[in-house]
């Protein structure tokens, strides 16, 4: 037995599956309905059933192995026109129920790709050492009360922090202003944790830009002339996985 | 500013503030899904017990005698 595994859905009159494997391994093929057509893979029904997926969700070599694929599937979907993806691990019990949901969702999809034409999705992060304050000169310290001159020290460094915290915000709101002027829509992730970057300065925007392509090479522009002292990082394009609905997920 | 230059592999949690939170929702009889499961936390759990797997480096304890 087998399960159909949907990656995306694009205008469907192309039979031209993506040529690079699936997330099982397998060739994408395209199951079509309409004007729609749903890229779509065969997987073993082991592993890509609900228990299966579950459990893929918690091991994270399986988890990464599953969203480069499906990352790789879309790409290749949307190379050619529109894509609207799908959202990770959505599995159909069969070509059929595939051709039911694209007829029961034709209009949202419609809409969807008519959104997303023509353009790509720019991730844009912005890193800021929240902890560099303005006035660095220690706190007075009077040597006969020790007490005092703890509290002196801690309220100092507690305004510094309050200091850099606010600084970095305000580069952050500056980059997305900066990208904002050249993008249609934007999104905006949690921040990552530092121990995810690998960096010694802390994430203070974590944002997703949809760009008209003809506004790419303003957008990139923008991107990089904005926030001063601190490191912006661009990524992309993404096929736009952010913007496949119409109100953030 | 600096402009950084990402690896030329996506960063796994790029991909997956993407893959996991975006992408159009489809649920229904037919289909298996986990919408219902909150994927983002799954999946950032997976990752941070990762980092912290990779992250604990040699005892604390040692060498630390100063």
């Amino acid at each position: 037995m087998s399960l159909v595994w949907v990656y995306a859905v694009r205008d469907g009159d192309a039979d031209d599956p993506p040529a690079v494997s699936g997330v099982d391994g397998e060739r994408p093929r395209v199951v079509a309905a309409g004007t729609l057509g749903a890229v779509v893979g065969t997987v073993a029904d082991e592993g890509f059933d609900e228990a299966g997926l579950a459990a893929a969700m918690e091991d994270l070599a399986r988890l990464e192995a599953l969203a480069r694929a499906h990352h790789a599937v879309v790409v290749e979907a949307g190379s050619a026109g529109a894509v609207a993806p799908v959202r990770l691990a959505t599995v159909f019990r069969d070509d059929e129920a595939v051709v039911a949901m694209l007829r029961e969702r034709a209009d949202e999809f419609k809409a969807a790709l008519d959104r997303v034409r023509g353009r790509r999705e720019w991730g844009v992060k912005v890193y800021a050492d929240t902890r560099a304050g303005g006035d660095d000169s220690p706190a007075p310290a009077p040597g006969d009360r020790p007490g005092t001159a703890y509290l002196l020290r801690r309220k100092a460094d507690r305004d510094r922090g309050a200091a850099g915290r606010e600084r970095a915000r305000a580069v952050a709101e500056s980059v997305a202003d900066a990208a904002g002027t050249h993008a249609v829509d934007v999104r905006r992730f949690a921040l990552q944790d530092a121990r995810l970057s690998g960096r010694n300065e802390e994430m203070v925007l974590n944002a997703t830009f949809l760009v008209d392509e003809t506004q790419e090479a303003e957008f990139r522009a923008a991107v990089t002339g904005a926030g001063d002292g601190a490191t912006v990082e661009l990524t992309g394009p993404w096929p736009p996985f952010s913007f496949a609905t119409a109100d953030p997920p | 500013m600096t402009l950084a230059h990402p690896d030329d592999e996506l960063s796994l949690v790029d991909l997956l503030d993407r893959l996991l939170a975006g992408g159009v929702v489809l649920t229904g009889e037919v289909t298996i899904s986990l919408a219902e499961v909150d994927l983002v936390h799954v999946s950032l759990r997976a990752l941070i017990s990762s980092v912290s797997t990779l992250a604990v480096g040699p005892d604390p304890g040692e060498g630390d005698g100063a």
